[in-house]
């Protein structure tokens, strides 16, 4: 079994600031992958060499078999994207979204229509498959959105913060989702800020200040840094001046850097 | 072979539907230009009646009093007297009894006869510029028509004068706004749309979306704009319609033509509007960037509503880069003055060269690695 991601000393620097130092790591066929890291830790930079969206200063990455440097096209023609923020349109109806990714990715029409029958029916969605996206509740949006970003059946799937603002329910069915697309085979990529989230992960990389600080699976990191949860190992890690009181949070601490507690964080 | 709608075809369907569902925007844009027109062509009207004339005469002759008739005989003026110096002048602009002083050199006649140029001074008063200028268009107007007719037969014998009218010899305003209107609505669907589409795309995350997605940044571009240039067809269209049913604004040239170099403005406005957009990080910004950079010049420093020749000479190198400029010269060459491609080939060329330029840099503002 091949790598579906496969990342060497990739490398972005803005001006003399180095966002991203030299990581390298691979990520396995079916893996759902967790990237975690405080904000500014450079994980958005990282990300945006892998989907293409940002052109790595040195160091190389393929993509579902793809170097994202030379191979942009058909890296992004075998990937799924998911940004933070909300990516459907809201003035246009479930089904028009649904037609509007089946094109982009040239689904032939019949592709279109069958999967938008399965979507519709997975989701529950067919009442509304003429509502417009914008008068559906936040966490059908966040479902249906990984859903259109799964139309095209991708080998890999980015998913960037995907449940930001979700309740604790949405945010178990949407993770039920996640496992159903990587037990097709889906490769899933994702990063998130809830790190109960983060233990669902077969693996987990803890960025810091622009390098890999730890890569393993929630078990190994745990044992590794004699810590009880992923949460306390987050924290050691991503402050090393707070490590001694691991898992409390400390005063002074900036609302931005204090990315633990399970349940939902308001964004 | 199993039915495949193109990348492209479902992205500007998807636009096509933006379009549509925001029925208040829509309505705007579509009944702009009737608007626009309407009130350009009543209330700003910048035609000016009732000119007080003044005249200095020291020698009156047979030519000076001919001239005069012709101001008397024109409707537009009211002959206020004749003084025999323009040192006489000042005193009744300062009590504004009087527009415009049109002041005759003495032996104005004889010099003619003898085939040199006879001088004479248009002088008016502009304490509101635009009415002075305005004022002094019709005067030289009324001197143009008088020369043109004694000028016929003799060679080298010239009345001395600055500006020339022509062409738009009933010198209606409407006549002169409506190609600057089309050039005014043009730029708002292109420029300012395509902005302000942009860059909700961008504000919102969905480009991030589209540019990871198969879609080349061409495709988005061309995508984004076809739709803004059939509205932008259907506007110049309700322009020209309203202009002539209601104003009888005369259409001497070729429609086609006028409709491919609306073609053409269009796309540079698009071209802008795109450039506009991957250069502001907001939906507001992008708008009053919009505002600022093409609705703004395309209005006051295209010749439109204040005469580029009227401008201080500082200013006058600023509108060759100002779109609007080349267009306007070009709508109203076809609608005015009848001319085709050999007279228009310069403009045409200019905004060629923009188009070129500004796709050019949008596109490159485009890819995606450099975002």
């Amino acid at each position: 079994m091949s790598a579906a991601i496969e990342v060497h000393d990739l490398t972005r620097r803005f001006g003399t600031f180095t966002a991203v130092d030299a990581i390298s790591f691979d990520v396995a066929e079916g893996e759902v992958f967790g990237f975690l890291g405080a904000n500014g830790a450079g994980k958005t930079t990282a990300i945006k060499m892998l989907i293409g969206l940002l052109a790595p200063t040195s160091g190389d990455a393929r993509v579902a078999g793809f170097d994202v440097m030379t191979q942009s096209e058909d890296v992004r023609r075998h990937i799924g994207y998911m940004s933070q923020r909300f990516s459907l349109y809201d003035d246009l109806t479930v089904r028009e979204n649904i037609a509007l990714f089946g094109g982009v990715y040239g689904l032939t029409d019949a592709a279109v229509r069958d999967r938008e029958r399965a979507l519709l029916e997975d989701l529950q969605l067919g009442h509304a498959a003429d509502a417009r996206v914008e008068s559906l509740p936040l966490g059908w949006k966040q479902k249906l959105a990984f859903s259109v970003a799964l139309l095209h059946e991708p080998s890999v799937i980015f998913l960037d913060e995907p449940t930001g603002g979700v309740d604790p329910i949405t945010r178990r069915q949407f993770w039920e989702m996640i496992y159903a697309a990587a037990n097709r085979g889906t490769t899933v990529f994702v990063t998130t800020h809830y790190l109960d989230e983060a233990e669902y992960c077969n693996r987990v990389s803890i960025m810091v200040d622009g390098r890999i600080a730890a890569l393993g699976t929630p078990q190994e990191l745990k044992q590794q840094f004699h810590e009880r949860s992923l949460d306390e190992v987050f924290v050691r890690l991503a402050r090393p001046d707070a490590g001694q009181q691991a898992g409390t949070m400390s005063a002074g601490s900036s609302p931005e850097e204090s990315v633990s507690a399970p349940g939902p964080t308001p964004r | 072979m199993p039915r495949h709608t193109p990348a492209l075809v479902a992205f500007m369907v998807k636009e096509v539907r933006h379009l549509l569902r925001d029925r208040q925007t829509l309505s705007i844009l579509l009944l702009l230009p009737l608007a626009q027109v309407l009130l350009f062509g009543f209330a700003l009207r910048n035609d000016v009646n009732d000119i007080r004339v003044v005249f200095v005469d020291p020698a009156p002759d047979y030519v000076t009093r001919a001239l005069r008739g012709r101001f008397v005989g024109n409707g537009r003026f009211e002959v206020v007297g004749t003084v025999a110096t323009t040192r006489a002048v000042e005193p009744l602009f300062r009590r504004a009894a009087a527009d415009v002083a049109v002041a005759f050199e003495p032996g104005f006649a004889a010099r003619l006869a003898e085939g040199n140029p006879a001088r004479l001074h248009v002088i008016s008063d502009a304490s509101d510029p635009n009415t002075g200028s305005r004022m002094q268009a019709y005067a030289t107007a009324v001197i143009n028509g008088y020369e043109a007719e004694i000028g016929a037969g003799r060679d080298g014998a010239r009345i001395v004068m600055q500006s020339r009218m022509q062409f738009n010899p009933e010198l209606k305003s409407v006549n002169l706004f409506v190609p600057g209107l089309i050039a005014l609505v043009l730029t708002l669907v292109s420029a300012l749309m395509t902005a302000i589409s942009l860059s909700r795309e961008k504000e919102r995350g969905t480009l991030e979306v589209l540019l990871v997605s198969p879609l080349r940044p061409w495709q988005i571009i061309i995508g984004k704009v076809l739709p803004y240039l059939i509205l932008a067809f259907a506007n110049v269209s309700t322009a020209l319609l309203v202009a002539w049913l209601v104003f009888a604004v005369p259409f001497r040239g070729s429609l086609v033509l006028l409709l491919a170099a609306s073609t053409l403005y269009t796309m540079v406005g698009l071209a802008l509007g795109v450039l506009i957009a991957s250069r502001t990080s907001s939906q507001r910004a992008a708008m009053l960037g919009a505002l600022l950079g093409t609705m703004l010049p395309s209005t006051l420093l295209s010749g439109m509503i204040f005469p580029i020749g009227s401008m201080p000479g500082w200013l006058q190198p600023v509108t060759l880069i100002v779109p609007a400029r080349w267009f306007i010269v070009v709508a109203r060459g076809i609608m005015l003055k009848g001319v085709g491609l050999a007279e228009l080939h310069e403009p045409l060329l200019v905004l060629t060269g923009m188009l070129v330029v500004f796709l050019v840099l949008a596109i490159r503002s485009f890819k995606p690695r450099l975002a």
